[in-house]
């Protein structure tokens, strides 16, 4: 479903150039759980940022479920983006202003769905991540696991296909980092595929298909039956 | 998205910093006030002035010697045209519908009584003036309908004259010298006070005959003609111009109908309250500075929450919306505060100084309000626009 053909990422910083990505080729099935790693600046956020429609890569090809997003606009990405993708980042990102519940919902309010309907399936999601006791607190009333948990429910809103997570335990403890984990890989078994960048080896090689980004190349890529 | 669900995130933000919001919102309230306070002594200035000026009604037509030009001059200066006599007043009573002519002569004499004397205003009228002015008597009557061209030497006092030749004695009947001449005091007038800086009660009343003979004048300064209320000015005018022409063979006189006159002072007067309310419009400036500020302040803050946004899925519009929204927000708080606050000036203001006209319209309310919003638009849209145009990317890695 995810076909990286020839993708370059090229930052220009003054008058030097860095080669974030280069001539990446990667292709990712459906339901597929991949763990990507490497050293820090080796462009492993770059690649998923441009992999969720964040960034555009500065040459190459990108089809997300055979249509090409390269030649999208704008507004057709973030529609894309809303309905196809969801993020985990490391600092969780959640709105302190907004209650769990609602920082839940924030994608189907941008979506424009009726206030009811998307109080209903936030509430379920949450409930299913056992954060059913905390529909009204607010991040800064919450752990950092639960704050990961509820970023987590607001990323599966929207029933995406992906879900890419830059570094997800970063800023967890061991514990709650495999709780992190292990709900991610629940929801990968409901078929969608998760994508999770990481510094931890042990986290990396629990996921079916481990990359090695060196350089911005990708120099290994192995798959575990 | 829905229009409630963005009216609830932008509020949730604003609320999210109270004293901020707070102190935004005082900027503009204090210049909507300040608006709302000017224009309300404004308008009050500009109902009291026109109320001066109708209560002599609003049916009355002036008639004066001399054409005038459309370069504000008058021909009448070369002498060319026929002065406005007594027989052209007479002429004009014929007209239907017209209620009263008066034929006015004015200059200044010394009137004595007693061995007290005083220099007033001398007016030379009729027996119709008191309703074409709506301006009566206190005691006695006013000047009889005698035969305008041989009236008998009557005298008619205003209010301050009389207490000042006669004090509380009774002036009626009493002979007085006007210019020299002697008159019969036949009634005293009720008290008018000034008016636009002229005082009416200074004044005393004769026939206009006698006037015109006092002051060695051939002819009128003015005919006043009162027509009935609801009949249309328009067809008394043509009736006045073409009674006139006839009688002096071309249009050398100008018609001033009271309409007219209100219709040029309304104008100068809304151009009065406008400037006042331009002068408010500063400190909304100070205001507007304050919204901008607040708002690239926001921008900054909530950077990854934009970059969130956008990961999320929302458009560049969304955020834009969101963060003009928040200005307009905030300036519709300011602008409702700012209303009370300045209604409630303009009635603290009444009560302190009654003698001070305070008006406060709604549509200038309606105004205000529409204004506040608007500067909350003006003052929102760089902030928004820069929040809308960040890349996502470099947003959500702000901190
Ligand atoms: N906006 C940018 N402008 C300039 N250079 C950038 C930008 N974003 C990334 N880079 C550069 O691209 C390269 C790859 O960065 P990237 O963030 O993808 O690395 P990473 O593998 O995620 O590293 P880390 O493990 O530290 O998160 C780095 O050399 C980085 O300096
Ligand atoms: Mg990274």
């Amino acid at each position: 479903m995810i076909e990286l053909q020839q993708i370059n990422r090229i930052f220009t910083v003054g008058d030097q150039q860095v080669h974030a990505l280069d001539h990446v080729d990667l292709s990712i099935q459906s339901g597929e759980y991949l763990s990507i790693m490497g050293p820090s600046g080796s462009g492993k956020s770059t690649l998923l940022n441009i992999i969720g429609l964040l960034d555009r890569p500065t040459s190459g090809t990108y089809l997300l479920e055979q249509h090409n997003v390269t030649s999208m606009n704008d507004d057709t990405l973030a529609h894309t983006r809303r309905n196809k993708i969801g993020f985990v980042f490391q600092f969780f990102q959640l709105l302190p202003r907004l209650t769990a519940l609602e920082n839940v919902e924030l994608p189907m309010v941008l979506e424009g769905i009726p206030p009811a309907e998307r109080r209903q399936a936030a509430t379920e999601t949450l409930n299913t991540m056992g954060l059913g006791e905390r529909l009204h607190h607010r991040p800064d009333q919450l752990s950092g696991g639960q704050r990961q948990r509820v970023a987590i429910a607001r990323a599966t809103i929207m029933k995406p296909a992906v879900i890419l997570a830059d570094e997800p335990t970063g800023n967890l403890d061991r514990h709650s980092g495999k709780d992190v984990i292990e709900l991610l890989e629940q929801l990968n078994k409901t078929n969608m595929t998760l994508i999770i960048v990481t510094h931890d080896p042990e986290i990396g090689l629990r996921a079916t298909r481990q990359i090695r980004m060196v350089d911005g190349r990708v120099m290994e890529d192995n798959h575990k039956r | 998205m829905n229009t409630p669900d963005f009216i609830r995130l932008t509020l949730t933000a604003i609320t999210a910093h109270r004293l901020r919001t707070a102190l935004t919102v005082l900027g503009i309230s204090i210049g909507i006030a300040a608006v709302v306070l000017l224009t309300s002594i404004g308008e009050g200035i500009h109902r009291f002035v026109l109320s001066e000026f109708t209560q002599f009604g609003t049916t009355i037509i002036g008639i004066n010697p001399g054409k005038a030009t459309t370069a504000g001059g008058s021909i009448g200066v070369f002498g060319t045209e026929r002065p406005l006599t007594i027989d052209d007043a007479l002429a004009l009573q014929r007209i239907p519908n017209v209620q009263a002519v008066v034929p006015v002569v004015q200059g200044n004499a010394e009137v004595e009584a007693k061995g007290r004397g005083r220099r007033t205003t001398v007016y030379g009228v009729t027996s119709g003036f008191p309703e074409a002015f709506r301006f009566d008597t206190a005691i006695g009557k006013f000047l009889p309908a005698d035969d305008p061209q041989a009236p008998r030497a009557l005298a008619v006092l205003g209010d301050k004259l009389r207490t000042e030749l006669f004090g509380n004695e009774n002036p009626m009947g009493q002979r007085i010298r006007i210019g020299g001449d002697r008159y019969r005091v036949v009634g005293a007038m009720q008290p008018k006070g000034q008016i636009l800086g002229f005082d009416l009660d200074d004044t005393v009343y004769i026939p206009t005959r006698r006037a015109m003979q006092m002051f060695n004048r051939e002819s009128l300064m003015e005919i006043d003609v009162m027509y009935r209320e609801g009949t249309a000015e328009k067809i008394i005018v043509k009736d006045i111009k073409r009674i006139l022409q006839a009688r002096h063979g071309k249009e050398d006189f100008t018609i001033t109908t009271q309409q007219q006159m209100l219709d040029v002072l309304s104008s100068v007067l809304n151009i009065l309250t406008f400037a006042v309310g331009a002068l408010g419009g500063i400190s909304l400036l100070v205001g507007a500075v304050g919204i901008a500020t607040i708002m690239t302040m926001a921008v900054r803050e909530r950077t990854a929450e934009i970059g969130l946004l956008r990961a999320l899925g929302a458009h560049q519009k969304q955020v834009l919306t969101l963060f003009l929204g928040e200005a307009v927000v905030l300036a519709a708080i300011g602008g409702f505060v700012g209303l009370a606050i300045g209604v409630l000036g303009a009635q603290l203001l009444h009560m302190a100084l009654p003698a001070m006209p305070v008006h406060t319209p709604w549509i200038y309310v309606v105004f205000a309000e529409a204004l506040a919003i608007s500067i909350g638009l003006l003052a929102g849209v760089l902030p928004a626009r820069h929040a809308a145009a960040m890349d996502p990317v470099t947003a959500l890695r702000a901190e």
